[in-house]
């Protein structure tokens, strides 16, 4: 988990221009970090390039539009970092 | 070329979906009010004209990949270089390949040619989402189709 996020948190700090400090395990990356969707891309690239993998973006938005999840689940950065690994991990099994 | 209708692309001359690839051709136009502005007695074809015919390329590459489920929309430009000036009447060849198809964006990269040399390059990324209605898709099918679409491609891709 603790090089997942050094990694995550690599990624937004070079693509958003946010100072590295400033990103912790409990960011949200929207509300706190001020991510808006566009640049998220970027990061998704990179996070899928870096660890192999395919975010589920596009299920991750439909859960949260259809109330079935948060934001929170998906964009806090020790949540996503979980998520992160779980795909690594299945991709891998 | 369809400057009126912001269509274009002229041709569909290869798609190769293993390969993740995709040619096109599009003549710039002899005549176009566009040139009447840009530039007067010296006409160009705008800058954003390329980048959008390169845009609709790899468009064109996402939609196959999609088999048409989904519409992909210009989302970000990055490393866009306009090499050289391309005059009317000027035959284009287009192409554009898949760097990374994402879920809900893909990243691709296009080119635009001018008698075999680069005039313009760009990485494009696209957001892609279902189309909003059928007719949309309806209209796509349609330009497809008058784009020389090659359908068996998706159909045996």
């Amino acid at each position: 988990m603790s090089s997942t996020f050094e990694t995550v948190a690599n990624i937004i700090a070079e693509t958003c221009d946010i100072p590295r400090d400033t990103i912790k395990p409990e960011s949200h990356a929207i509300d706190d970090l001020g991510i808006d969707s566009l640049d998220f891309l970027d990061i998704a690239f990179a996070i899928d390039k870096a660890f192999g993998i395919k975010l589920p973006l596009e299920q991750w938005t439909q859960e949260v539009n259809d109330g079935k999840a948060t934001t929170e689940q998906y964009f806090v950065l020790n949540n996503l970092c979980a998520r992160i690994d779980g795909l690594v991990a299945a991709k891998g099994a | 070329m369809r400057i009126e209708y912001f269509q274009l692309i002229d041709r569909i001359t290869a798609l190769n979906l293993a390969d993740h690839t995709i040619k096109t051709e599009a003549l710039v136009p002899t005549t176009s009010t566009i040139f009447e502005g840009h530039f007067p007695g010296y006409p160009l074809m705008p800058g954003v004209l390329l980048i959008e015919s390169m845009a609709q390329t790899a468009g064109w590459l996402i939609v196959a990949e999609r088999r048409f489920e989904s519409m992909p929309f210009l989302a970000s430009l990055k490393e866009v270089k306009l090499r050289t000036f391309v005059t009317p009447g000027s035959q284009l060849s287009l192409s554009a390949n898949l760097v990374h198809d994402g879920s809900g964006f893909a990243v691709t990269k296009a080119e635009g040619r001018f008698e075999d040399k680069i005039i313009c390059d760009a990485t494009i990324t696209f957001r892609i989402m279902p189309f909003p209605n059928a007719q949309f898709r309806t209209s796509m099918q349609q330009v497809a189709e008058r784009l020389a679409f090659p359908m068996e491609a998706i159909g045996n891709g």
